[in-house]
């Protein structure tokens, strides 16, 4: 059976290319265009695996979704997908043990990554 | 009430007591001042206990007797220095010599006061280093805020800039790699939102140069008698073609000319940003009505719409830079979340008021009183 992934971001371009290019990696996507409305599908269904857009109604909401995620499906792996880094010089190290705490994602990655590198990063996470 | 902690490290009793009586009831205030200031004297009859207090209560000023049984007053004062402290410290020495005197000002003292003094010496001194050392912290306090509300807008509208490139540069690797074949169509839907990706992005960059117009431009406004029901007219006749497009009719309610001091460029940013925001977020087949009036001390103007309205948690957020308010009936709508912000820059210029009263689902309306005297 095929793995569903969860992507969330509310640049809806953004989202619809992401889609795009993890059914063509041959999974199965649900999208959501913000932070609440991700909220309402977990409460329904259990992902694979999600990719998150951290800016998204807040700053921070992809920090936020990321720990709502792991408090509901702690064996769900979840990706931030996010341009912050390179705008803001801001980092965040999740090898870090202070921010292992409350950083809840288990990977960052560029937005602008490319398809073969997701890919990838996808299957490593996903054990496949 | 401020208070400020004063730590005398001094081996003489006579000296630390004195020093006790003289600045419990003294009071230090300035005009601009909320409040006034008064201090609490701890005290230290070696350096080391000196240093002691000072880790542990981090006093604001320090008087510095040189000569202790322990280490000596100039040690304490290089501790405070390694330790970038923010502290003032004065020097209280009855044999100041020239060599100490050059060493301990290299060292970040801030004045010597002569052993003995007077109440009176001491309290003036006393006066000079608090109202010294208030202005010094009211400054970094600022700076600081300043700095930081900076690097949140830069933050912010990097990202804002950058996000339709890469939606647009998506949407044009997807074309050269021919991923849904050689045929053209196939394309269609994302060469249309890389134009209106390229639009948003285009009104971004307008609403920027706005901003940085009001910014750069805030001590020199360009005062002169304008006609608003012109400029109001002038805005409508703007906004119409867009207005047609999204079926929705623009009255301008007032007739009579009314005037008063302003900047032309403003009034008309004002309206612009409100008309068009009317028009935005409205309903097919919706009206916007807009109103002047004049009062005797003030022009109030009113732009009021029959579209989807706000919770009033929504309108708390209104006027913050970047922020648009993101919901299911405003997800297809494009804009640089900068629009209302610029407003509020405008009127706050003027000195006036913004109302808002919203009612989802029924309409909202923006009420904007500019004051006349100012």
């Amino acid at each position: 059976m095929k793995k569903t992934v969860l992507i969330v971001d509310d640049d809806m371009d953004y989202l619809f290319q992401m889609r795009l290019k993890v059914e063509q990696f041959g999974f199965e996507t649900i999208t959501a265009e913000g932070q609440k409305e991700a909220e309402m599908i977990i409460e329904t269904m259990k992902p694979d695996l999600a990719i998150l857009d951290l800016m998204m109604e807040n700053e921070d909401s992809g920090f936020i979704l990321a720990y709502k995620i792991k408090r509901k499906y702690p064996d769900v792996p979840i990706i931030i997908a996010t341009a912050v880094t390179a705008e803001t010089g801001m980092t965040f190290d999740i090898n870090s043990d202070e921010n292992k705490q409350w950083i809840k994602a288990d990977l960052f990655l560029d937005k602008g990554i490319r398809a073969d590198q997701l890919q990838k990063e996808i299957n490593k996470l996903l054990k496949i | 009430m401020a208070e400020y902690k004063i730590l005398v490290v001094d081996d003489e009793p006579g000296i630390r007591m004195g020093t006790k009586r003289i600045l419990q009831n003294f009071k230090v205030d300035y005009p601009f001042m909320d409040e006034h200031i008064e201090f609490v004297v701890l005290e230290a009859a070696t350096g080391e206990e000196g240093i002691e207090i000072i880790d542990r209560e981090m006093p604001d000023i320090i008087l510095l007797d040189n000569k202790l049984p322990g280490i000596q007053g100039v040690e304490v004062l290089e501790y405070v220095k390694k330790k970038l402290y923010d502290i003032v410290v004065v020097m209280i020495t009855s044999y100041a010599s020239l060599e100490l005197a050059v060493k301990a000002t290299r060292d970040g003292a801030y004045d010597f006061i002569p052993k003995p003094f007077t109440p009176q010496e001491l309290r003036s001194s006393m006066e000079n280093i608090t109202k010294q050392l208030f202005l010094k912290r009211m400054t970094q306090k600022m700076n600081k805020e300043g700095k930081l509300i900076r690097f949140q807008f830069l933050s912010v509208l990097s990202h804002e800039l950058k996000a339709p490139i890469n939606a647009i540069e998506g949407y044009i690797k997807m074309m050269k790699d021919r991923q849904f074949g050689e045929d053209m169509t196939a394309y269609q839907e994302m060469i249309d939102r890389s134009l209106e990706r390229i639009n948003g992005m285009r009104s971004l960059i307008m609403d920027l140069l706005d901003l940085t117009k009001i910014e750069s431009g805030k001590p020199v406004q360009h005062l002169e008698a304008v006609n608003i029901t012109k400029i109001a007219q002038i805005s409508v006749d703007t906004m119409r073609p867009y207005a047609i497009q999204k079926d929705v009719d623009i009255y301008l309610n007032t007739k009579e000319n009314v005037t008063m001091e302003a900047d032309p460029n403003e009034i008309e940013i004002i309206f612009n940003n409100l008309i068009s925001n009317a028009v935005k977020y409205n309903k097919n087949g919706g009206r916007v009505d807009v109103f002047i009036e004049s009062k005797k001390d003030e022009v109030v103007l009113q732009v009021s719409d029959s579209g989807i309205g706000m919770t009033d948690e929504e309108k708390g957020k209104l006027f913050q830079d970047f922020v648009r308010i993101k919901n299911q009936k405003t997800r297809n709508i494009a804009g640089s979340g900068l629009g209302l912000s610029i407003l509020k820059k405008i009127v706050d210029m003027y000195k006036g008021e913004i109302e808002i009263q919203s009612i989802p689902d029924k309409g909202t309306s923006f009420i904007i009183k500019l004051p006349l005297n100012n």
